[in-house]
């Protein structure tokens, strides 16, 4: 088949509604848009486990401990589906993983930013699990099969994380005058750059063409963000909190907030390296991985010499 | 001797032991040598520190002075802590993480499996509970160390080093004194020395699957019953306590 046929072929079953799967024939722009995206999304599921990872030793009770480190391990099983799929695609793990050390492949700009007080553990689940389900949510009818089954699965827990975020913060908003400025404070850090996490204006940004041409994205930047933005403003004012943007207002005609700008400049230093924890982020994944060489080459020398213990009887 | 007495420090020595052994496993998330493995570290201390809070809640309960699971994690100085020195051990790499998690699991399984007969009710639907995680866990780290003792060169000789660092913390998980005596006799508590040999023996098998050799013995680890600790003890509680201990009078 000529490829004019078979890329209106495969046009025609995405325009069905009929999901693309691994052995189907797909150009080669769609593969590389996918495993761009995919890979992106898993290594931010894995890098996202550190910010909250640095609170697990500290966490102020039992209970919030054991919800704490459940809910990073489950980042952890959202990073291996994910890096499954992006497999399905035919890039090895090792290549995604080398393409994160090298900075080629990027992660979510959000998770560069520290986390400095417990309120944040509450934050970052409200706003940061919050904005992602909103895009989550939207990519569970992407056209991929493996990445839209994966989101499926991977909203069911997000949407929990989200409710235990935003019951940490109302804890702590009720609480001592310390813990509402604690809340107050990690609200006023984690806005802006959650805001961000939807990506830069639809005219500005520069994958988002054949991406909804070809269904992998269903609603623009600019769209799931006023939808972040419309359901979370109200959450905040319920707990007594400020959303930290002197231009949020509610715009009856539109039936929706109008809102300040993102500072676009920052948000790009960050995308670009020039965060507060870039490098720290890359290079505690990168020594927990060259640490761990011996012990996957020893699993795989150990694989084989079983391996050929069973040829031989 | 008290039977309360006794039943409530009997409590919190299986409670300490799986706290900080639970948060030496939980430093190592997001630093597992394959996302797999994280995952799987994260599920030990997880239940861990399930088995924790059962545990101090029922010691809190048998006290019946009011104290619940955070104020015996959280508001006790060190020397009231009963963990074993083993659980306080450094995570060092892999090997000796492993290592660790071997010889204290190997222990819980036999542990549990006694305690699940106990005359205490509690302890004995406890233990019936925890046992399944046990296994687990024992599963778990030993295949890790035939994996490691059996894999490269450089995984032998690592396997082999942790494992002698760890080796004779061991001892110390058999230690017995008044208060075991009297939980015994009442046929609430495990007599550990009933199933020494069968752990030992189980090391050594292990240990030859492995293809690594049974470590010398050295300084044989102990205080933890009384309150002496490694020095590693007070950086776990500064670190584990500090957030509850700045802010007293905060819920979280």
């Amino acid at each position: 088949m000529e490829d004019v046929e078979r890329l209106e072929a495969f046009q025609a079953k995405i325009d069905r509604e009929e999901k693309i799967e691994p052995k189907d024939w797909m150009p080669a722009e769609y593969r590389k848009h996918l495993i761009r995206q995919i890979s992106q999304h898993a290594h931010s599921e894995v890098i996202g486990m550190q910010p909250e990872g640095n609170w697990i030793t500290r966490a102020p009770s039992l209970r919030a401990k054991v919800v704490l480190l459940a809910k990073i391990q489950d980042e952890a099983g959202h990073g291996l589906y994910l890096y499954c799929a992006a497999e399905t695609l035919g890039i090895s793990r090792e290549e995604l993983l080398e393409q994160l050390h090298s900075g080629k492949a990027k992660y979510s700009s959000i998770f560069n930013y520290p986390t400095l007080n417990w309120a944040d553990m509450g934050a970052v689940g409200w706003l940061v699990d919050g904005a992602a389900i909103v895009n989550q949510v939207s990519l569970q009818r992407t056209s991929f099969g493996p990445y839209s089954r994966g989101m499926v699965r991977i909203c069911k827990e997000e949407s929990f994380h989200q409710r235990q975020g935003y019951e940490i913060m109302a804890t702590m908003a009720k609480g001592t005058p310390e813990q509402k400025r604690m809340a107050q404070e990690a609200l006023d850090r984690i806005w802006w750059p959650a805001l961000g996490m939807f990506g830069p204006h639809d005219k500005d940004s520069p994958n988002t063409g054949n991406a909804m041409k070809w269904k992998i994205k269903r609603e623009t930047n600019d769209e799931l963000r006023q939808k972040f933005i419309d359901k979370t403003v109200q959450q905040a004012e319920v707990i007594g909190l400020t959303v930290p943007d002197p231009d949020m207002k509610w715009n009856e005609d539109k039936g929706q907030y109008d809102h300040g700008e993102i500072d676009w400049e920052e948000f790009m230093n960050v995308v670009r390296g020039k965060g507060p924890c870039n490098a720290q982020r890359l290079e505690h994944h990168k020594k927990a991985h060259d640490e761990g060489r011996w012990v996957r080459d020893a699993a795989t020398a150990y694989a084989k010499k079983q391996q050929s213990k069973k040829q031989v009887a | 001797m008290n039977t309360k007495k006794a039943l409530f420090e009997y409590c919190i020595r299986i409670g300490d032991n799986s706290m900080i052994l639970g948060h030496r496993l939980s430093e190592l998330c997001s630093r597992g040598p394959i996302l797999e493995e994280d995952i799987a570290i994260t599920n030990i201390s997880l239940d861990l520190f399930g088995q924790c809070r059962n545990i101090l809640t029922y010691a809190g309960e048998v006290e019946g002075k009011g104290r619940n699971e955070d104020d015996l994690a959280y508001h006790r100085p060190e020397h009231e802590f009963r963990s074993v020195l083993l659980t306080e051990q450094p995570n060092g790499h892999f090997g000796t993480t492993m290592a660790r998690q071997m010889l204290f699991s190997v222990f819980h399984y036999y542990f549990y499996k006694e305690l699940s007969k106990s005359n205490d009710v509690h302890l004995a639907a406890f233990a019936a509970k925890s046992l399944k995680e046990t296994m687990y866990h024992m599963r778990h780290s030993s295949e890790w160390i035939i994996r490691l003792g059996d894999g490269t060169e450089e995984s032998h000789e690592k396997m082999q080093e942790g494992l002698n660092k760890m080796w004779s913390y061991r001892h110390e998980l058999f230690e017995k004194d008044a208060v075991d005596e009297h939980l015994i006799e009442l046929g609430i508590a495990v007599d550990t020395a009933k199933f020494k040999d069968a752990y030992e023996k189980q090391l050594e098998e292990i240990i030859s699957r492995a293809t690594l050799e049974i470590p010398e013995e050295g300084w044989r680890a102990t205080g933890g019953r009384i309150g002496h600790h490694s020095e590693y003890m007070g950086h776990i509680l500064a670190v584990f306590q500090s957030l509850a201990r700045a802010y007293p009078d905060a819920k979280w």
